[in-house]
């Protein structure tokens, strides 16, 4: 298990209280409750379509929850006004899963655009920091380049850089290792393991990406059908692995989510069909 | 039958949807409307993307129109023996109609459009949501200084279109059909008259202004985060603000002329 910086203060940064959201007549969350601890990576895991997406936007204050409560940081997220929730967001860095690198600058000026809008900074002072940023993410030289430029990976280092910008106390990061080859997947991997130690950040996690997630998370939560099914260090998870922890920590393609599609038996359905037609 | 019926009440229900988170969004807009102050540099930058670039569609329109106005006025007015009032016929249509229907169907082609298309990528591609976790606030930053840009520059451009199709009008009626010089201005200032034509005129183009700009800006904040999406709502920019102009057309005519 990867041991992150000790933190100062041990209350979690967040806590989620029985949290179900609707949209439309779909239920994505029900009674869900879960704590993120401070300093410390959590990854929250589960198949495609869990609303593992939704649960980061909720956190960030971009989605009201139907029912339930969210704290980040002890503020209660869907009771700040706007400024309040403006300026949680300060403290807070997302990382989106395309990047989201604004189309109009280049890679510099998209670091540099969270410090011109927050901070008024000598545009001297900006450019230390942008290129302290780039540095870490190892795209310094590439400052110049303009974001459709940029690979899938490069694009999100630079979200990175930009995410750590303001240098939050908490980043979320939207499936961060998809659709990345194996060597740009190692360099993400890495920087976020990276970030989590030398800043001491609570890292939040998104993903499916089983073995990556592993290897660098503090604690694991399982979610599926909108609600929490298993959480715990990485180890206690495996330890006690249910039938469908299991299978989807060794990507099994049947078990409990079965592989077909729920309908009438298949024998029933073949045999219905040739009665239909004489 | 019924399904015809409901098909129509669902429509109507969209419709007014629509119209509801159209408003919403205005009223948000307007609010914000301080930030064009405070960040002038954004407002200038989106009055040159809005306004300054469709300086040349406006312009070669305005001439290649008052041109035609010229032939055709002259055309007709020849009959009467009344070709010397080419230039008040030439101005008054453009400065009532053609003026501010034709620059507003054609800023909505040029600028509208392009309002649409810019805002639903940056919807598409998570710019917006990437802005709100960055704290900053898309209304200020993004809707704001495109709103204020659009609707001043309609006027404006509205108001050049006039003055070019004057120009083009002049070109082919004294330069090619003959009309006397002095005749065509002095008509063109005998028969306008500033408060029934001119003000009418440029309230037209602020009305179309305001309207443009704001199904624009709203089509790409309402857009479907699809490529097909953004296609789509580029597509109803040009639809819904040319019928609305038409329409908004008709009726601020009634208005300030149906009482003659």
């Amino acid at each position: 298990m990867h041991v992150s910086r000790e933190p100062v203060d041990d209350t979690p940064h967040v806590v989620i209280e029985d949290l179900a959201f609707r949209r439309g007549r779909t239920t994505v969350f029900e009674g869900l409750s879960m704590t993120v601890p401070r300093g410390r990576i959590t990854t929250v895991m589960g198949p495609s379509g869990t609303g593992k997406t939704t649960l980061l936007r909720l956190i960030g204050g971009q989605l009201r929850p139907t029912s339930g409560r969210i704290w980040v940081d002890g503020l209660e997220v869907a009771r700040l006004s706007r400024r309040g929730l403006y300026n949680l967001r300060k403290r807070m860095g997302m990382l989106f899963q395309t990047g989201a690198l604004l189309s109009d600058f280049n890679v510099f000026d998209n670091v540099a655009f969270p410090l011109r809008e927050h901070t008024d900074l000598p545009e001297e002072l900006i450019r230390h920091l942008v290129l302290m940023k780039l540095e870490a993410v190892g795209l310094r030289a590439a400052r110049d380049l303009d974001p459709s430029q940029l690979s899938g990976g490069m694009a999100r280092r630079v979200a990175l850089a930009r995410a750590i910008a303001l240098d939050p106390q908490m980043i979320m990061y939207d499936e961060p290792f998809a659709g990345l080859d194996p060597i740009t997947m190692g360099q993400i991997v890495t920087l976020i393991r990276r970030t989590n130690q030398t800043l001491g950040l609570t890292s939040v996690l998104v993903t499916h990406d089983v073995v990556e997630a592993m290897a660098i998370s503090d604690q694991v939560v399982l979610l599926a059908e909108g609600r929490v099914v298993d959480r715990g260090t990485v180890d206690e998870v495996r330890g006690r692995a249910s039938e469908w922890t299991s299978q989807f920590l060794e990507g099994r393609p049947d078990g409990p989510v079965p592989f077909h599609y729920p309908g009438t038996p298949y024998r029933d359905d073949l045999l219905g069909g040739k009665e239909s037609r004489t | 039958m019924m399904d015809f019926l409901a098909g129509l009440g669902r429509a109507g229900l969209g419709w007014f949807a629509v119209l509801g988170r159209a408003s919403m969004f205005l009223a948000r807009v307007l609010l914000s409307q301080d930030a064009v102050l405070r960040r002038f540099s954004l407002t200038v930058a989106e009055l040159y993307s809005v306004g300054v670039r469709s300086l040349l569609i406006i312009v070669v329109s305005g001439l290649f129109v008052g041109m035609v106005l010229g032939y055709q006025g002259y055309i007709t007015l020849v009959n009467f023996g009344a070709a010397e009032a080419l230039g008040g016929v030439v101005a008054l249509s453009l400065v009532r109609e053609l003026g501010p229907v034709v620059t507003a169907l054609l800023f909505a082609g040029r600028a509208g459009s392009a309002l649409t298309a810019e805002i639903g990528l940056m919807k598409a591609t998570e710019q917006l949501s990437a802005m709100e976790m960055m704290a900053v606030d898309p209304y200020r930053r993004v809707f704001a200084p495109r709103f204020f840009a659009g609707f001043v520059s309609m006027p404006l451009l509205a108001a050049l279109f006039s003055a070019v199709g004057v120009v083009g009008g002049y070109l082919v009626g004294v330069g090619l059909l003959g009309v006397d010089s002095g005749s065509y201005f002095s008509q063109m200032q005998a028969v306008t008259d500033w408060r029934e034509d001119v003000v009418s005129g440029v309230i037209k183009s602020v009305v179309f202004g305001f309207v443009v700009t704001w199904i624009a800006v709203f089509q790409g904040f309402d857009a479907e985060p699809t490529s097909e999406g953004i296609s789509r709502a580029t597509t109803q920019t040009v639809v819904v603000s040319a019928l609305a102009v038409l329409g908004l057309d008709f009726i601020l005519t009634g208005l300030m002329f149906g009482d003659l």
